[in-house]
């Protein structure tokens, strides 16, 4: 597995809070990335990080194998769509495109009018009044068109209604698939990621908790039901992720390899959802039995 | 870079080159016609100064005067919190080195800044020309109404010369790089007021009188060259040097050792011109001298070079400073 995003022990202090600690994470090269977490877990200080808008305290990250926002050449393999999806409010569409093309020196001019034309975004238009959703088609059509290696987008839907939410998050897959391009987007929302990731990564007070390719993620793992037993007498190549016991049944987030086959057993399939929040929820990090 | 300056930038700037054109439009329009009641006139020139040329003097004067603040509020201090404040620096600086985003903003509104003070300071230097010349000819003696200072004094020197290009350039960059620190815009524009005053008074007073080397002149205090005796019994005297700034004066006695008058030299510049003259005639017998250290008025385009070149050096090392502090930035 090569690595687009590479972090060691990396950390950020802001005076004396450490808003990232003893971070070591590989980002897949090649993939849509979900990188998801509760508030205040990093995220957004480790793709900050990763775009070169910080400098490290601590440790390393090496983003397309270089430092992030070193130079001209590395800001280029980068397309960074930062939280809120800032635009110049007084500039127009067009404005904007004519601003990628400077400073980019791979620009895509047709992909970009391309996008515009297909969002129906008149290129006359102010940035200041956009829609919050048309906004954020904007600043990704911007990141997109300097063809980068890279695309970060930081909780790009966080401010939008669930209508712009969704139209975005589909814009995305379909510039995703057309491109060929790795993709890190953060969010706290599961459901956002489910749609348009094939990997990911729960990340929780700085650690990785759960890091797998999505389909895998949901093949490994299983919902069981059985009467009330004890998890320590559980067969080998079972792992409890989460139990639930009532006075007699257990309910159990089991991972395995090989299946679960106890005929007293009823399993189901679980969500991404439910796989998520049960590995955020951990008090005890299991992502080194899955690497 | 440049590119996207340029369109952040292009109302106000034309906002700000559509007023100095009319400024000195009104200028080019009246400049003449008091080149021409100057050599009329001959001494009454100064008297006869209608009310149109006399605001015209003084709101130059105030407009150049107080135009680098403006220039550090409005156009340096926001210049890097508006970004932070709409969080439009993460689009341009993972697009852009800081390092190019800044010296490109700094480059062009700096050097638009710097036209406008300079068109607007030369050309009040050229039509307030016969005005400052008659002021300097009055040897000392204030003007009628508000035409009271030579060019040299540190009331209108800011609003002559070359001067206005320096201030121009070091208060817009203090104001982007007040703004880098602070990070907020009210602030920096705040802070950015009180160092304008702060640093002009300071340079007026402290530092302008060491930029070239001062003549002195020793001169006995007669009642042709006396100006007023103030509460400290402090006398001010003129010299015979039509234009000079005279930075500093003091009175010594006989001995060469700074001194006041003597008290009964006070009560009796009220009397009679009589016993007036007599009284000078004292003073002088008793060794009493008047020593003024002055700058010549040929001094004023060697002072306004100087001190020029030290506000464009300080702009450098405080861009510098800047460029340095932005890429530490942590947002």
């Amino acid at each position: 597995m090569t690595a687009v995003l590479q972090a060691r022990h990396l950390g950020k202090r802001y005076r004396r809070r450490w808003a990232l600690s003893e971070c070591t994470l590989d980002v897949p090269a090649g993939r849509v990335v979900g990188l998801v977490g509760p508030n205040g877990a990093g995220k957004t200080t480790l793709l900050s990080l990763a775009g070169g808008l910080l400098t490290p305290t601590a440790g390393t990250i090496e983003v397309c194998g270089g430092r992030p926002g070193a130079d001209r050449a590395q800001l280029a393999r980068v397309g960074f769509v930062a939280q809120n999806t800032p635009t110049y409010a007084r500039l127009t569409v067009a404005d904007h495109l004519k601003l990628g093309a400077r400073l980019s020196p791979r620009w895509d001019a047709g992909l970009a009018r391309q996008r515009i034309q297909r969002l129906g975004l008149r290129s006359d238009q102010q940035a200041g009044s956009l829609s919050g959703g048309q906004r954020a088609q904007l600043a990704l059509t911007v990141a997109l068109a300097k063809r980068p290696e890279l695309l970060i987008l930081d909780e790009p839907v966080a401010a939008l209604d669930p209508l712009a939410r969704r139209e975005f998050l589909e814009d995305l897959r379909d510039a995703t698939a057309e491109q060929e391009l790795s993709v890190v987007h953060s969010s706290h929302l599961v459901s956002d990621i489910e749609r348009v990731c094939d990997h990911l990564i729960v990340l929780v007070a700085s650690r990785v908790r759960l890091a797998g390719d999505v389909r895998e993620l949901l093949a490994t793992h299983r919902v069981v039901t059985a009467p009330r037993l004890d998890p320590a007498a559980l067969p080998a190549g079972l792992h409890v992720v989460s139990a639930d016991h009532t006075d007699r049944r257990t309910t159990m987030l089991v991972r395995s390899d090989s299946g679960v086959d106890d005929p007293a057993w009823m399993t189901s399939p679980v969500s991404l959802e439910d796989l998520t929040l049960a590995y955020m929820s951990q008090s005890v990090p299991v992502s080194e039995a899955l690497r | 870079m440049i590119w996207l300056t340029w369109r952040q930038f292009r109302t106000q700037a034309t906002v700000a080159f559509g007023a100095v054109v009319v400024i000195l439009a009104a200028l080019a329009a009246t400049g003449p016609h008091l080149a021409h009641l100057q050599q009329t006139r001959g001494d009454r020139f100064l008297d006869g100064i209608g009310g149109l040329e006399t605001n015209l003097y003084l709101g130059t004067v105030l407009a150049l005067l107080v135009l680098p603040a403006l220039i550090g509020m409005f156009w340096g201090a926001p210049l890097v919190t508006r970004e932070l404040d709409a969080g439009t620096h993460r689009l341009a600086w993972t697009m852009t080195t800081r390092t190019r985003w800044l010296v490109a903003k700094l480059g062009l509104i700096g050097l638009a800044a710097m036209a406008a003070s300079g068109l607007l300071g030369l050309a009040v230097t050229w039509w307030a020309g016969p005005i400052d010349k008659a002021i300097a000819a009055r040897n000392g003696a204030p003007g009628p109404g508000f035409l009271l200072f030579p060019r040299l004094a540190p009331e209108v020197f800011d609003s002559r010369g070359i001067v206005p290009i320096g201030y121009a350039a070091f208060f817009f960059v203090l104001g982007v790089t007040i703004g880098i620190l602070v990070r907020r815009t009210l602030p920096a524009m705040a802070i950015l007021g009180v160092l304008f005053v702060a640093i002009q008074i300071t340079m007026s007073m402290a530092v302008r009188p060491h930029l070239t080397a001062p003549e002195r002149i020793t001169t006995t205090i007669s009642s042709h060259n006396m100006l007023n005796i103030n509460m400290f019994d402090h006398v001010t005297v003129t010299i015979d040097e039509p234009g000079a700034w005279l930075a500093a004066q003091q009175t010594v006695d006989a001995a060469g050792r700074p001194a006041a008058v003597p008290s009964w030299f006070v009560d009796c510049v009220g009397r009679s011109e009589q016993e007036r003259q007599a009284c000078f005639a004292k003073l002088a017998h008793l060794g009493y001298r008047q020593q003024v250290t002055y700058h010549p008025a040929g001094s004023f385009w060697s002072i306004q070079r100087n001190e020029t070149a030290l506000y464009l050096g300080l702009t450098l090392l405080l861009a510098g400073f800047g460029a340095w502090w932005i890429r530490r930035l942590s947002r």
